[in-house]
């Protein structure tokens, strides 16, 4: 039993600070050096990367917000699917997007390669932001006001699907988002994202 | 020792430890309604991932939504956490010799605990509490449901502080000579994280609880969420430790385990102390509610100190096991230790896997989606499950599972039953979760939602066509719950047949395989009589940089090179989105 040896169940007895074998070292120096890559890596990308979360964060009252989002939608309203109205901002301007259960309003349609504020709040309770097919997803907390400065890369007819509980009818809540190119319109890249029915713009 | 003592305390048979009666007890009460949590929380997979593969759509939305909830509760928190609290009795009592702080206590935090259970099982079941696992507010659950997660956390809280106050009564007590074991140590490390766990937890429940029931007028989703998680992630946190401190458990009864180094492995806890905690960031990064200086320093846990840890600990546990096996002898080439090992021993190949499933897929998924940008294509997708599935599951509940084959015979005095099924069942079970965890991750990569019961959106208003290529993933996911199904239920009925209709185990004779019994007890891992000598040998500066344990410095090599593989892919996909700032 009194072997220099001894397992993690035993007792140590006396002075354990013995220094670490050679290959031990180089491991723990190894692995110290690429854990220094993983965290040079995300100040890095906010300088020279092109997708950062950071955005504008400020607190809202959920009233005020969605006062803001029919003024824009009025505003702007180039057209209507169902009942929900197509917004077209120009370039450059705060676009803002209000999700409630269980729907997203209004549709919002953008131009290709510009870029646009894009607003997110929810009027009840959390929701999640999820670009399909493109990917992208953001949390979205009522009571604060979440502005991401977006350039749509391509152009096509998109969906956001709410990717947190937000009770029953979580499922259904689906929106969409049209990206026209150039000419005005929706370059058809997107082939999984098309509308079920009614009218395309 | 006494008399006195000789009635409520017996030795082991095979480790020559004594064992109170009246903490075996507590190990054995706790071990049982984990247990029977692990088997609530089961049924409840099976029917999920029934649902979720698509093709099979079992359950209608509200119990889907229900039963996600029962889920989460019953495997992350009762089963996890009444196995952690045997898991604390046993370091602080058998492994130290120790009597326990006030049995009595434990039986009335027990209770507690209990009480906390049924009223969250009463709420979630019945109904009233479909706010799923988080409970996000404003979504808002009956009172009851937040005051039975409160009862629970007290419970807990106090059965940690008695793990504190047993530890003082063994040190009073001079039950063991020296330093507390490795074991022990990561057990400390768990309770510490433990404690701060479960104070983040009264802080963000009582509120809650108070807002439920009208007292206070609301609670802010966004700070509810960051102390949520700092309970959510963090007990996460304090498996980690606890299956680490099992990793070198099991070792040692398995394969003779040796500890290269006391210091570089106990430093290593020391950084899951420090910094681990940091890690329920990971939940808000993509949150309007923080800054990204803020979400860099919390999600690299203050520059990935805990990732450095667990890749720490990734060495000294295999290099132990290595080492450990040459000290027994089987000091034949770079893998010769692999192949001589005891594949056939349940408590082994728990061991492994758990190692190598947490490792490979659950720790550099996890590095990964962690990252502040690159969660941006993964938060809320079925990767996040994925990822979670190949830690806490194919990691903490398969070490779980593989010390439970140990604690049978040991503390039940149990064989363990079913012994041909037990042999394969750490297989079966790490194989399923291997193929559901690749389905989620793959689907997830997709923008296949988590936490959604359809995504053919029958009832939406526009229409969502997923890549055809998801059916594939999800079916992979669905088959692999299945397997994974299966290889807990073989867990349950194993246990529970043990526990209660086990044949006793009475002797434990040395040499012969018996049937019921790890072959870690009657074929204790022996080192070799000059085992000084050996080590000596082994560590001799002659055989370079590689030293001791040249086979695992090639499996972490190759570990690294996946890590970097997957971290950068991941970085490369990112750059396809939008430009987002
Ligand atoms: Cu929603």
């Amino acid at each position: 039993m009194l072997t220099k040896v001894h397992t993690g169940l035993d007792p140590v007895p006396g002075i354990w600070w013995r220094p670490a074998h050679k290959a031990e070292k180089v491991w723990v120096a190894i692995a110290f050096a690429w854990c220094m890559v993983l965290f040079a890596m995300m100040p890095l990308w906010h300088f020279r990367g092109g997708q950062n979360p950071s955005g504008v964060r400020r607190r809202v009252d959920p009233k005020t917000y969605y006062a803001r989002t029919l003024a824009f939608a009025k505003q702007y309203k180039v057209a209507e699917d169902r009942g929900v109205p197509i917004v077209q901002a120009p370039p450059g301007s705060d676009v803002y997007l209000v999700g409630l259960t269980f729907q997203w309003y209004p549709i919002l349609q953008l131009e290709r390669g510009k870029e646009y504020m894009l607003h997110l709040s929810s009027l009840d309770v959390n929701h999640g932001f999820s670009l399909f097919p493109v990917n992208v997803n953001f949390q979205i907390v009522p009571g604060y006001d979440y502005a991401l400065r977006v350039t749509p890369t391509a152009s096509g007819d998109f969906r956001i699907i709410c990717n947190e509980f937000c009770g029953i009818g979580h499922h259904t809540m689906v929106g969409r988002v049209i990206v026209v190119d150039e000419t005005g319109k929706p370059v058809a890249d997107n082939s999984h994202a098309a509308v079920k029915s009614g009218d395309q713009p | 020792m006494s008399a006195l003592s000789v009635s409520v305390s017996r030795t082991c048979p095979a480790t020559g430890r004594t064992i109170h009666l009246s903490a075996e007890r507590l190990i054995k009460v706790n071990a049982v309604v984990a247990v029977v949590s692990l088997l609530v929380g089961t049924i409840a997979a099976l029917l999920l991932v029934l649902t979720r593969w698509q093709a099979v759509h079992l359950l209608p939305a509200v119990w889907y939504y229900r039963l996600l909830g029962v889920h989460g509760m019953n495997m992350l928190i009762f089963f996890i956490i009444y196995f952690e609290m045997a898991v604390l009795w046993f370091a602080s009592t058998v492994l130290l010799n120790a009597r326990p702080a006030a049995p009595r206590f434990g039986w009335f935090n027990f209770g507690l605990m209990l009480l906390g259970t049924l009223i969250v099982e009463w709420a979630q079941w019945s109904g009233r509490a479909d706010v799923l696992f988080t409970s996000y507010p404003p979504l808002k659950a009956h009172p009851l449901f937040y005051l039975g997660v409160i009862f629970f956390a007290v419970g807990a809280l106090l059965v940690t502080c008695q793990f504190f106050a047993t530890l003082v009564i063994a040190k009073r007590e001079k039950t063991y000579v020296g330093s507390v074991p490795l074991v022990v140590y990561g057990a400390v490390t768990a309770a510490i994280i433990a404690v701060i766990t479960l104070v983040h937890g009264a802080m963000v429940y009582v509120p809650t609880f108070l807002w439920s029931v009208g007292l206070i007028p609301e609670v802010d989703p966004q700070l509810y969420r960051l102390l949520w998680w700092a309970l959510g992630h963090s007990s996460q946190q304090i498996n980690v430790a606890a299956m680490v401190a099992i990793w070198y458990m099991l070792g040692a009864l398995t394969v003779g385990s040796v500890v290269l180094n006391e210091k570089v492995s106990r430093s290593a806890f020391v950084l899951y102390i420090m910094f681990i905690s940091m890690a329920s960031a990971h939940h808000l990064l993509v949150d309007p509610g923080f800054s990204s200086a803020w979400k860099i320093v919390n999600t690299s846990y203050f520059m990935y100190m805990a990732v450095l840890a667990s890749m720490v600990h990734g060495f000294t546990v295999p290099a132990g096991m290595e080492l450990g096996m040459r000290l027994r002898g089987y000091n034949d080439g770079l893998f010769g230790w692999l192949r001589h090992a005891p594949w056939g021993d349940p408590g082994f190949s728990s061991l492994v896997l758990s190692v190598v499933v947490f490792g490979f897929v659950g720790g550099i998924t996890g590095v990964t989606l962690g990252t502040e940008q690159i969660n941006i294509i993964a938060h809320n997708t079925l990767r996040i499950p994925g990822h979670f599935h190949s830690t806490v599951v194919s990691g903490t509940a398969l070490a779980f599972m593989g010390a439970t084959y140990y604690l049978l015979p040991l503390i039940f005095r149990k064989k363990v039953a079913f012994w041909k099924l037990a042999k394969i069942q750490p297989y079966l079970f790490a194989g399923g979760l291997l193929l559901l965890v690749m389905g989620m991750t793959f689907a997830g990569s997709f923008g296949v939602p988590r936490r959604h019961w359809d995504i053919s959106f029958s009832q939406a208003p526009y229409d969502v066509q997923f890549n055809p290529a998801v059916d594939l993933f999800l079916a992979m996911m669905g088959i692999g719950g299945i397997i994974a199904v299966t290889g807990a239920l073989s867990f349950i009925a194993i246990a529970v047949v043990s526990v209660f209709f086990g044949k006793p185990v009475g002797d434990m004779p040395r040499g012969p395989d018996i049937v019921g019994i790890p072959p870690g007890l009657t074929n204790p891992p022996v080192h070799v009589a000059n085992v000084d000598e050996l080590n000596e040998a082994l560590h001799a500066p002659s055989r370079g940089i590689f030293g001791a344990t040249p086979g695992t410095l090639v499996l972490v090599g190759v570990f690294l090179v996946a890590f970097i593989l997957y971290y950068f892919a991941n970085w490369k996909l990112l750059t396809f989105l939008w430009k987002i700032g």
